[in-house]
């Protein structure tokens, strides 16, 4: 048994990760979205046009049901228990463009809020939320047994 | 112009739940039509809640939002009577405004 080898391939595995779900990045949290957000392909490109890579935090929650069967109509939402949270980001991960829809919440406005997506295959359902300026986000999967992205 | 949207807001306690469905075909520009080619996309961009003067919410919709979108949302400070209007634009420009009164 080669167990060093084993468990140097289980390290990196776990860093690369930690890396990927959100090391913070803050000073990069200020960049307000645009369009083209709308376009990128990748979940990566995704975080990068919102700002940078979110902090995991539980109290940001994605409701999204854990089998969809038709992937045209997915209710999703987003709740954020966070104090100022201004902005709501759901991302598809695994749709051609992840990025679905931005909210944006004014003072007065609970950050909570409903809607029906896409999904074209069994996917994670990221919610970003921005609070006081920096990135928290939530994960959830959904298998989808109908797939709602044409083709 | 589109067909109108349903709107319904209902206020409990201090808070107004605002839930709006409009009529649009949400068209991702993904799909292809039976001959192959691509149906050009066709989707809400920006929506935008008021209620007397004061913005509540605002969003932008991909074309990756089902169609005939739902939206549902929460707000203080909405009073029964008050107005609430709800604004939306597509890609190709068109746009249609509908109000509710807070029951």
């Amino acid at each position: 048994m080669n167990n060093s080898r084993r468990t140097a391939i289980k390290t990196t595995g776990a860093f690369a990760t930690l890396v990927s779900l959100g090391i913070v990045t803050q000073s990069q949290a200020q960049a307000a979205v645009d369009r083209a957000a709308f376009q990128v392909k990748t979940l990566e490109d995704a975080l990068k046009a919102i700002g940078g890579t979110p902090v995991s935090s539980d109290k940001v929650a994605v409701v999204s049901p854990d089998i969809a069967e038709n992937g045209a109509v997915v209710p999703v939402g987003a709740t954020s228990s966070l104090p100022n949270t201004t902005e709501m980001y759901i991302i598809i991960e695994k749709n051609p463009t992840p990025l679905s829809c931005v909210f944006f919440i004014p003072a007065g406005t609970a950050a909570d809020v409903q809607t029906r997506v896409k999904m074209g295959q069994s996917t994670n359902v990221v919610a970003v939320v921005k609070a006081d300026g920096k990135l928290f986000s939530a994960t959830k999967e959904t298998k989808v047994t109908l797939g709602g992205c044409g083709g | 112009m589109a067909d109108p949207m349903r709107i319904r807001a209902a206020l409990a306690g201090d808070e107004t739940t605002v839930r709006v469905l409009m009529a649009h075909i949400m068209e991702p520009g993904t799909r292809k039509d039976a001959a192959g080619a691509l149906i050009p996309a066709h989707f809400i961009q920006d929506v935008e809640a008021t209620s007397n003067g004061k913005s509540v919410l605002k969003a932008m919709f991909s074309g990756s939002v089902s169609q005939n979108p739902f939206l549902s949302f929460k707000f203080k400070g909405g009073a029964k009577g008050d107005k609430v209007v709800v604004k939306w634009s597509d890609n190709k420009g068109d746009s249609r405004s509908d109000e509710a009164t807070i029951g």
